[in-house]
């Protein structure tokens, strides 16, 4: 039984569509992470669970209890939805205590333990209590915007783009405390976000949006690996795409005879790979190599080495492709980087993802 | 300079006498008068501009961008056009309730300004954590949007406090005493030096008292958002049935503070016919209050130049309190400008006493204010950075100020003559008592006709300075629209 359910949910500003159609459940006490570029809905729809914006056609369910219902619309203050806005939001006229207390009863005898409580949870220094927002650093304030949420104890919580405006380390930390944080109180999360790392990493759900519509929705395992069509392919990493033709479980494609992942189609269509996938190796013989009938393994050479630290990139030119207009762009260890000119072979492990959609 | 005016005069007076002076039953009838009138207007006012902020700027009412215009335009009517209007509207008007109307009608938008700015500029997503953490939409007002308006609210009760205190016509025509009336009376009939300076003096103390209490109330918080990323839009709210009782309330501010007094005007005008636009007069005084204004302008803008550059190009902590020294000038009362300066001429330089270049002082310390801060703006246009660049390009220091900064910054600083020019056109109480007998402007010559109950005739000088008022009343529309970021 899903704890929250979203049912045809139809929003339009004008005559742009913001929302199309959107169905979507999540678990009690899971987190959800809703994905998708800058315009394609994904605030507009996290706004309207949390009651701030109404919606024009569908419903949404929270346990069991309807929030939106045609005209039927509990307000926001009435929800118990907690919400941490993109920069924290903090109150600039109250401090830290305050800000984190403002859900509570004023006259609460158990209200400056709770808040202490909840300073402690999201690892800050209760010294920063009687401190006002703008002495904090942005991390400090999303964490005691976190706490601000918390307070109530919501059953559901909001997070719009809450670790977009931090720096890379601090994002991570962040985003591993709220994560922890939630999981330790049992609360039912989505959050919203343009970074698909954000999202994979965070979710026990990814849902993908595009134009106002769910393309997919899955584990981050399963969209990672198997994504519906090409944009939700590069959205969620880099993909390579190639032209295949697929006969019986086996794909023939300029890398060779792979494996695919959804065995009962026939004929020309496109596969995906993930970088991971493939792996080079320097091949400098004079001769072309021969490679097997039937191994899946392409050979080409090295026209762009782009240096990366850890990982760098390597532009291969597909050596048994005459027609191949763009270079596969390949992943590799910054050890032993082959130069550029130098022939490589193309090893690919585990199976192509064969796209559901037909050839365009 | 006037401060230490009033302490000189207080030690040449002498203690005594300046007890005796200060503390007698008059005082305190002006000190309990000028009291209560700041203290009923100012939260009257406060409440008017906040809803009316509120009602232009969160909510769905029809016209809203209309109703906003009208909630500023009250500016253009100069306050003592005001009370004219609504003596002649109802001539039994007087006393403090009638104060308090007029005030409130004429003043508020001083109010409404920085306040609807300031809603224009908060951020809605606090309003909607607020409501996520289980506040209804009234306790989100009281506790989130209202606490942030304060900075809004203390400046513009400032403003309003200190015009409360030195205005001197409104209160006059409809019969109610404050210092500066009595004062300028004082003054008038006996020219008796020490008892006006000493009035002057607690005028003065109260000014100064007004800004302490701003400061403290002011704080010292910053109330700026927090945080980065694109504020949303408020989505306004939905009046739905109420929507015609809140309709009632921009058009019956607007029928008091704007319909009272054009239709007054209208009806002078249409009564006086042609007589009144005929004869030298208008146009003597037209070329008088021109002359007068153009020559303050000029005046005012040069004192200002070299202030503004400094804190433009060298701020520092010097700077900033040379400038707020320029501020405090500008917010003291005409009344006591004039004063100082006449006893000042009087004392120590008696051919100056009552000629065009002691009015055009008093101008200049009035209205410094205004210059320095449309001179401000305009530097700020000419980074120091295109200086370097012309000088790189092999210009001279001062070519390059003339080539470059001068070009930029004459737009701005033309503009920041013509608000000082307006303001001059419509000042009354320096230029009444600081003129060359003769002098005739705009403004004495209106107060002297409506002195004669002669109100027909005055009301071609009133359009004069509703006219003239226009500009600077669009401009500070504009510009808190600007300042908003939209």
């Amino acid at each position: 039984m899903s704890f929250l359910q979203v049912q045809g949910l139809g929003k339009r500003y004008g005559d742009a569509v913001a929302l199309e159609d959107v169905d979507l459940s999540v678990h009690a006490g899971s987190r959800t992470a809703i994905v998708g570029r800058s315009g394609s809905g994904k605030t507009t729809l996290l706004r309207i669970v949390a009651g701030f914006e109404s919606a024009d056609s569908g419903r949404i369910l929270l346990d069991g209890r309807p929030l939106v219902d045609g005209p039927g619309v509990v307000p926001a203050h009435r929800r118990g939805i907690g919400y941490v806005p993109q920069d924290g939001a903090l109150f600039p006229h109250l401090s830290i205590a305050d800000n984190i207390g403002f859900g509570l009863e004023r006259g609460d005898a158990g209200r400056r333990s709770r808040i202490l409580e909840l300073l402690d949870a999201v690892e800050l220094d209760p010294q920063m209590l009687e401190r006002r927002p703008h002495e904090l650093s942005g991390g400090q304030q999303q964490r005691v915007a976190l706490a601000r949420a918390l307070a109530r104890k919501p059953a559901l919580m909001l997070l719009d783009e809450p670790f977009s405006a931090l720096d890379t380390g601090l994002r991570d930390s962040l985003r591993r405390t709220v994560a922890r944080v939630l999981c330790e109180a049992g609360i039912a999360t989505i959050l919203v976000t343009h970074d698909q790392a954000e999202a994979l990493s965070f979710a026990d759900q990814v849902a993908v949006m595009r134009e106002g519509r769910l393309t997919q929705v899955g584990s981050p395992q399963e969209l990672y690996r198997r994504p519906r069509d090409r944009e939700t392919a590069a959205f969620l990493g880099d993909a390579i795409i190639l032209p295949a033709d697929v006969d019986n479980g086996w794909a023939s494609c300029s890398l060779g005879r792979l494996a695919v992942t959804a065995g009962s189609r026939r004929g020309a269509a496109e596969i995906m790979l993930r970088p991971e996938q493939l792996r080079l190796v320097v091949d400098d013989r004079d001769t072309a190599p021969n490679v097997a009938e039937g191994a899946a393994e392409g050979w080409g050479r090295v026209i762009d080495v782009e240096f990366g630290g850890s990982v760098c990139k390597v532009a291969v030119a597909l050596g048994n492709v005459p027609g191949q207009r763009n270079p596969l762009l390949l992943r590799h260890s910054s050890l032993d980087l082959p130069r550029i000119g130098s022939r490589v072979r193309i090893h690919v492990e585990g199976e192509a993802h064969l796209f559901d959609t037909p050839l365009r | 300079m006037p401060l230490a005016f009033i302490v000189w005069i207080t030690i040449q007076t002498g203690w005594d006498t300046m007890v005796e002076l200060v503390f007698r039953r008059r005082v305190g009838e002006l000190l309990a008068n000028t009291l209560l009138l700041v203290l009923l207007t100012l939260p009257l006012s406060i409440l008017v501009a906040v809803t009316l902020a509120w009602l232009t700027e969160r909510s769905d009412l029809p016209g809203r961008r209309f109703w906003a215009w009208l909630a500023v335009a009250p500016l253009a009517v100069p306050a003592f056009v005001h009370s004219y209007a609504w003596v002649t509207v109802a001539p039994g008007l007087h006393g403090l309730a009638a104060a308090v109307l007029v005030s409130v009608l004429a003043y508020s938008p001083f109010l409404y300004l920085p306040v609807a700015a300031q809603l224009r500029r908060l951020d809605p997503t606090m309003e909607d954590v607020a409501a996520s953490l289980g506040h209804g939409p009234w306790r989100v007002f009281l506790t989130v949007v209202l606490p942030q308006l304060r900075l809004a609210v203390c400046g513009g009760s400032l403003l309003i406090g200190l015009h409360l205190l030195a205005e001197y016509g409104l209160y006059v025509m409809i019969q109610f005493d404050t210092f500066t009336t009595a004062i300028v009376d004082q003054f008038q009939s006996a020219y008796n030096g020490p008892a006006a300076n000493m009035l002057a003096g607690v005028l003065v103390l109260l000014c100064m008292g007004l800004m302490g209490g701003e400061v403290l109330l002011r704080g010292q918080e910053r109330y700026a958002r927090v945080g980065s990323g694109a504020a949303r839009r408020a989505a306004p709210a939905e009046l739905g049935r109420a929507t015609l009782p809140c309709l009632l309330i921009p058009l019956l501010f607007a029928a008091l503070s704007l319909g009272v007094p054009l239709l007054t005007l209208g009806r002078w005008l249409s009564i006086g016919g042609s007589r009144i636009w005929q004869g030298a007069d208008i146009g003597g005084a037209i070329l008088q209050t021109v002359g007068l204004a153009l020559a303050g302008g000029l005046l005012t803008t040069l004192a200002a130049a070299p202030m503004a550059w400094l804190s433009v190009r060298a701020p520092g902590r010097l700077q900033r309190v040379l400038e707020a020294c320029h501020y405090y000038v500008g917010s003291l009362p005409g009344v006591v400008v004039a004063l100082a300066l006449v006893t000042i001429t009087v004392r120590v330089a008696l051919p100056l006493y009552q000629t065009v270049g002691t009015v055009l002082l008093a101008y200049l310390l009035l209205f410094l204010p205004r210059a320095l801060v449309g001179l401000r703006a305009s530097l700020a246009q000419a980074p120091v950075e295109l200086e370097r660049a012309a000088m790189a390009l092999g210009r001279t220091p001062l070519q390059a100020v003339r080539q470059i900064t001068f070009r930029l910054a004459a737009p701005g600083a033309a503009a920041s003559m013509a608000m000082v020019a307006l303001g001059i056109t419509n000042e009354l109480t320096a230029t009444l008592m600081l003129a060359p007998s003769g002098t005739r402007t705009l403004a004495t010559e209106f107060w002297s006709l409506t002195s004669e109950i002669d109100y027909a005739g005055a009301a071609p000088y009133a359009v004069m300075m509703v006219a003239a008022s226009l500009p600077m009343t669009i401009l500070l529309h504009i510009q808190s629209k600007r300042a908003a970021g939209r």
